[in-house]
């Protein structure tokens, strides 16, 4: 786990969390690109149970007030988590799927909810893959 | 037969069963075993939106299971049966009979039970299970995903050096 501090008030926050060194991986990509990693708490899932990752992800909302999560896959075990965690509070946000161009468009955001945030993020994921060639 | 994979993993559907085995093995369908998951269809739902439309997913409660595991055996499409738990899983084999393999692919930490591999965590009680399980016919290794190594069970319950 691991936070750095930063992030002025209003300003959105989410948590990350994906297979392996996935979040970690990502996050710092934010940071090397526009040094707003602090915007953004990386999890590791690695060798927890389901209770364990859904616990862990919990703490940190609770710590950080967060209301976003940035998942790897929507199969994934921390989406799964994240989905229990939504559906007892639906002012959080899950987005699964997630990559840097997703990440990139978040921390800029000016968006005035998490919510509005996270949808707008999204799509600019969705539009970031494209494919080159024959 | 149909189901290629019996796999023991406590965070159920996820990633490396879906697409670390689902890919290779071509599974295009799984049925997950658990009484808890079938007696609720809000469970129910959180897992079918887990899986890729390719693949269609089927729950049932171990009776249940132990009932229709001859209709899921002659699915004529690559399949992959999953229980949350040992327990879960030696009450099929023994219900079942035509069970030939298991795969221990993630038993995390938990009270009691003490550490075999970086992912089988084992209770004396689950250690027994599996061993009758061997006992009566049935391979058991552990494999998390397909390109490691199976170990057999005399291996897993020696555990792994630090």
């Amino acid at each position: 786990m691991n936070e750095e501090q930063g992030g002025g008030p209003g300003n959105p926050r989410a948590i990350v969390v994906g297979h392996g060194e996935f979040a970690g991986g990502l996050v710092s990509a934010v940071g090397q690109i526009c040094g707003m990693a602090d915007k953004l708490v990386v999890l590791s899932m690695m060798g927890m149970t389901p209770e364990d990752i859904e616990s862990t992800i919990r703490g940190e909302l609770d710590r950080t007030g967060a209301r976003v999560i940035f998942t790897d896959l929507p199969a994934g075990s921390a989406t799964i988590a994240a989905r229990r965690i939504v559906k007892e509070d639906p002012g959080i946000v899950l987005v699964s799927g997630v990559n840097l161009a997703t990440l990139l468009d978040f921390v800029f955001s000016t968006a005035a909810s998490p919510t509005e945030a996270a949808r707008a993020a999204a799509e600019r994921g969705k539009a970031s893959l494209i494919v080159v060639g024959r | 037969m149909a189901i290629h994979l019996y796999r023991i993993d406590d965070r159920l559907i996820h990633g490396q069963v879906v697409v670390g085995w689902g890919q290779p093995l071509n599974a295009r369908f799984m049925v997950l075993v658990d009484d808890l998951v079938a007696s609720s269809d809000w469970e129910k739902e959180l897992y079918r939106m887990a899986v890729p439309p390719e693949m269609e997913i089927f729950f049932a409660d171990v009776a249940t299971a132990v009932r229709d595991h001859a209709r899921y055996a002659s699915d004529p499409r690559p399949g992959i049966v999953i229980t949350g738990d040992i327990a879960s899983m030696y009450r099929l084999v023994k219900g079942v009979k035509a069970i030939g393999s298991v795969n221990l692919g993630g038993i995390h930490h938990r009270a009691g039970r003490i550490q075999k591999l970086r992912y089988v965590f084992l209770t004396p009680d689950e250690e027994r299970q599996l061993r009758e399980l061997e006992a009566a016919g049935v391979e058991v290794t552990a494999q998390d995903v397909p390109s490691a190594r199976a170990r057999p069970l005399s291996e897993v319950l020696e555990g792994e050096s630090p």
